[in-house]
């Protein structure tokens, strides 16, 4: 064992002594008191005991304890007691004094007078203390003790409380209790700003994005904002074109089916737009083709020709992902039209050896299609003008801030924005007919026409960057598109176009413990959501808790649950509920007189403070914040509520009946400013709230005009509705279950030996021939029906059909007919 | 707090009954009453003595040596975690994460009281921590989602989410 000390620390003299008193053999060693001899201890630390296993004992007293086990001698509860109190109490006092025990009292003798000194004297005249005195101390003297304490770091003030509560002033007490007393008398007149949010939508990834511009829309309009929410779906580009294929419909009918679906999803999500659109419209191609030319007449783009493969026999050039061969690098014989899935070089299609048509395996040829592109290096300094102005005054997210400036750093280049695709916007210019617009190039321009197409005024929305504020609303992956590439665009237009102010993109949200994935049934989406029987509000709430805001978080059933239970339950539901059912039940349904003392006005200035906190962060967009906000507000309710103890009071005498009262008539109010504060999270609950209250329709505009304020808005007498439970709880096994169902575990049916077929065991070519065409009419008739949605039952059982007459058709192959593999759990 | 922490610790040991405890100070420092005359003071020493009397004196170590590494936890836990300042909860997170990469538990290879009152002690902090920091302390994320579902430690405490795919690329460190 070594035992490693330093000079003038007292904690190795204790260590020291006790080693001495109980006779434990070690090796003693002088260390410096910068060596760092415990691996992973932030600081050097002394004494530190090596023991011969190989483990450091870095705390003086637990080494003490040891040196006293070793020797055979017991620790009885008491030790260990005075140990602690030692440790804890008496080492993080903050006299200099304080710090020694009887060891180091020796070096202190002179100032003996700080601690009785009978037992110090009793102690040191012990023969193991002189002794360890007399070898440590002899040479050093005051001196190396002095600098020992001068080296250690000032006790911390420990914040022994951890709810830091905000303490209120008298003078926000008092200001509290005036502010209410106004009433819903006076109400300012509404700020006057036009304020229009758009939001994109591309994939349902994304409801995030939708959800966020919603709450900022349901807010502004709230804080007297002439706001506009525009969305709509991109319709325009090859992932169109492909599932058009796929499912055997024309780009126009998926367009359409589509449409509805994400339609659906977010009136279930009660999503308030003004305007739900889509990108073909004559309206699009009108705006489009305007930016277009006017961008061209200025010369900002550029003509070229790029080589790209095309295929003879479909009539098209390829896009890369339809192009397959042999890698140039690696000769994997499947590297596809833009990187090679084996060495991962980045490729281009022309590049690949042999190349094929996916579609109909036939040899693609080289040809060069001219194309146009957009000059962005020509117009990066007035984006850089104009960025440093947008960043700067309005909102923008961190993530934003530094995609943007990294795209800028890496220096821009010319974007082409055109494609050789039939579906999509034409491009006007004769030289590049047959050529459609790029969907990047394109599709913010569907903002423009979504608004052209609700209102004829959208100019003075979109053309108007002196009144009016642009808020975009996305996932990071799409923020280059929105800060680089479509405001060139407008700037190279010169048509004073809007321009955004505040662009605010979250990050990715994650499924337990993997990424959502729809080809992997990971995961639920906006279209499952429904089926959970969770309702939309609390769904809301849960989402826009979690929000990815500074880093990707992650979606756990488990954590939903928890939130719903905890927060909307125990917290909100909790809350509002008393507060109603104490007017109810003990004061007939009306909100009772209020006599308000200093712990109520208390309450008031608590809740003011919040709501203040409230408007200042939504103003900047910060959702998830402004959340807690409201939560905290419903926890300083519980606890009045708590505190005051009406339900007994009620039954005592007249003073004690007014108390009650006035808890309960303060506790209803709140109520109702929670309604007002929930809107733009939850607008069914809060309007749930507000029937139950028959709060009057004002109250929201009253609060929440200039920097906020917390008025009496259901005066004595006022009349409320009947109370009833605004949550439900979420139990285990419900959560279980969903769990279970959007887990991604593909495991096929096993499919049932059916005892009228008979598998033929002879290859049979003819019958062959005949099975697989059944097979393909089977096939289709199962996917007919999972794409009607029958009922379960039924696809099963002709999904077994199916796996029947595969066997069958193996079977007349010649093949060895073995059941078909169970697909085991993915990750 | 440490008053829930050993109503918590007792249920755990499979107390039937629970002991009335009283506090003492401004750091509300517990006191047990015993029947056999002077009370027990402090968190640890009452934690240990409960372990004494559940009959399970395997839980404060089985050798002299593993005592001591128990004991030293234990102090660091109410010295070092209880009412740290916000500057020094990245050090510590550092310290235990950096101690736990070769150990499944605090004192080695056995499950220890130290085990208990860390997970108790560090509980809040956990709670707190991003996905990307509690990755970014694999060893001590990975020690705790042990602990708290060992059974019968969790009792009051909420189940903290501690994922087991890495989302962030790069190293731990």
């Amino acid at each position: 064992m070594k035992l490693f000390v330093s000079d003038g620390n007292p904690h190795c003299l204790k260590v020291l002594a006790v080693a001495e008193l109980t006779g434990v053999k070690c090796d003693i060693c002088h260390a410096s008191d910068d060596e760092r001899l415990v691996p992973f201890l932030s600081h050097p630390v002394r004494p530190v005991l090596l023991l011969p296993c190989g483990q450091h004992l870095f705390k003086a007293n637990p080494i003490c304890l040891y040196f006293l086990e070793v020797s055979g001698r017991d620790v009885c509860d008491l030790t260990s007691q005075w140990l602690e109190w030692e440790a804890a109490e008496l080492q993080e006092e903050a006299t200099v004094v304080d710090i020694v025990l009887w060891a180091a009292l020796y070096p202190l003798l002179s100032n003996s007078s700080f601690l009785p000194g009978e037992w110090f004297e009793q102690v040191n005249a012990l023969p193991v203390c002189q002794t360890v005195a007399q070898r440590v101390q002899q040479q050093k003297s005051l001196e190396s003790l002095k600098r020992f304490l001068q080296k250690q770091p000032l006790p911390p003030a420990r914040c022994r409380n951890e709810d830091a509560e905000r303490e209120m002033t008298d003078e926000e007490i008092q200001a509290a209790g005036a502010t209410w007393s106004r009433g819903l008398a006076d109400r300012p007149t509404p700020a006057e700003r036009r304020h229009p949010i758009q939001a994109i939508l591309q994939y349902l990834r994304c409801s995030g994005a939708v959800l966020t511009a919603d709450v900022q829309l349901s807010y502004g309009r709230l804080r007297g904002w002439n706001a506009l929410f525009v969305c709509g779906t991109d319709e325009y580009g090859t992932a169109t074109e492909n599932k058009a294929r796929e499912e055997g419909l024309s780009p126009q009918e998926i367009c359409d089916k589509y449409h509805a679906v994400h339609a659906s999803i977010y009136k279930w999500f009660q999503i308030d737009f003004d305007h739900f659109g889509r990108t073909t419209t004559e309206k699009q191609t009108e705006i489009a083709q305007d930016i277009f030319w006017r961008l061209y007449d200025r010369g900002f783009l550029i003509p070229d020709t790029v080589d790209q493969l095309h295929c003879e026999n479909c009539q098209r050039f390829l896009a890369d992902r339809f192009v397959e061969g042999i890698c140039p690098n690696c000769r994997y014989p499947e590297a596809r039209g833009d990187q090679c899935d084996k060495c991962g070089r980045l490729i281009n299609a022309v590049e690949l050896k042999d190349p094929q048509c996916k579609v109909c395996k036939r040899t693609p040829v080289v040809r060069s299609s001219a194309h146009l592109f957009l000059d962005l290096p020509k117009l990066e300094s007035q984006l850089e003008q104009w960025l440093e102005q947008s960043m700067s005054t309005g909102n923008w997210t961190s993530n934003a801030r530094h995609i943007t400036r990294s795209w800028l750093r890496d220096g821009l280049k010319p974007r082409c924005i055109t494609r050789d695709l039939r579906w999509g916007t034409p491009v006007p210019h004769p030289d590049f007919s047959g050529k459609v617009f790029y969907v990047w190039f394109d599709a913010p321009i569907g903002y423009l026409s979504i608004t052209a197409s609700y209102t004829d005024e959208w100019e003075k929305w979109w053309k108007n960057p002196e009144k009016v504020e642009l808020y975009n609303f996305m996932a990071k992956d799409n923020v280059p598109f929105h800060s680089v590439v479509f405001p060139c665009s407008l700037l190279g237009a010169q048509d004073n176009y809007t321009l955004v102010s505040n662009l605010i993109a979250t990050e990715y949200l994650n499924y337990e413990d993997t990424k959502f994935s729809k080809s992997r049934g990971v995961g639920v989406f906006g279209d499952m959501a429904k089926d959970t029987d969770i309702p939309s509000d609390v769904w809301r709430f849960y989402l826009l808790y979690l929000r990815p805001e500074g880093q990707d978080s992650a979606f756990s059933w488990a954590d939903m649950a928890l939130k719903n239970n905890s927060e909307l339950l125990n917290n909100l539901g909790n809350f509002i509920n008393r507060a109603g059912m104490f007017a109810s039940k003990f004061f007939e349904g009306r909100v009772p007189q209020m006599e308000l003392q200093q712990e109520d006005k208390r309450l008031l200035a608590q809740v003011g403070f919040e709501l203040r906190q409230y408007i200042q962060l939504l103003d900047r967009v910060r959702i998830r914040d402004a959340l807690k906000c409201i939560l905290n507000i419903s926890r300083h309710g519980n606890q009045y509520i708590q505190v005051n103890e009406p339900w007994k009071k009620i039954k005592g005498g007249d003073e004690d009946r007014l108390r009650a009262g006035t808890v309960t008539g303060v506790s209803v109010n709140v109520a109702c400013l929670l309604s007002a504060m929930l809107r733009p999270y939850m607008p069914a609950v809060s309007a749930t709230i507000r029937e139950q209250l028959c709060a009057p329709a004002n109250c929201a505009d009253a609060m929440f005009q200039g920097a906020g304020s917390f008025v009496c808005t259901l005066p004595a007498g006022h009349r409320i509705g009947t109370i009833s439970p605004l949550f439900q709880k979420l139990e285990a096994e419900q959560i279980e279950s969903l769990k279970r169902r959007f887990g991604g575990q593909q495991v096929t049916a096993t499919v049932p030996a059916s005892p009228s077929a008979t598998i033929e065991t002879s290859a049979n070519p003819e019958r062959a021939k005949q099975l697989l065409q059944e097979v393909a009419e089977q096939g289709d008739r199962v996917r007919a029906l999972k794409a009607q949605k029958a009922e379960k039952t039924l696809i099963t059982a002709e999904v077994a059909k199916l796996l029947q007459l595969k066997k069958q058709l193996a079977a007349a192959e010649g093949k060895n007919p073995e059941p078909s593999p169970q697909k085991g759990k993915k990750k | 707090m440490a008053l829930m922490e050993l109503a918590s610790l007792e249920k755990s040991l499979g107390f039937k009954k629970a002991n009335k405890y009283s506090t003492q100070g401004n750091n509300k420092t517990p006191i047990l009453q015993s029947n056999k005359g002077a009370p027990l003071i402090g968190l640890v020493t009452i934690a240990s003595h409960l372990v004494q009397e559940a009959a399970q004196p395997e839980l404060l170590g089985r050798t002299a040596e593993q005592r001591a590494v128990v004991r030293q936890w234990l102090e660091y836990r109410v010295t070092q975690l209880d009412g740290c300042p916000k500057e020094d909860i990245r050090s510590i997170l550092k310290e235990l994460n950096q101690y736990l990469e070769d150990k499944v538990y605090l004192a080695g290879s056995d499950f220890t009281l130290a085990d208990i009152l860390l997970y108790y002690g560090v509980h809040h902090i956990m709670a707190d921590l991003s996905v990307q920091e509690k990755e970014q302390h694999m060893n001590l994320s990975r020690w705790f989602d042990h602990i708290q579902h060992y059974p019968g430690i969790r009792q009051h405490l909420p189940l903290v989410v501690v994922l087991r795919n890495r989302l962030y690329t790069g190293g731990h460190h």
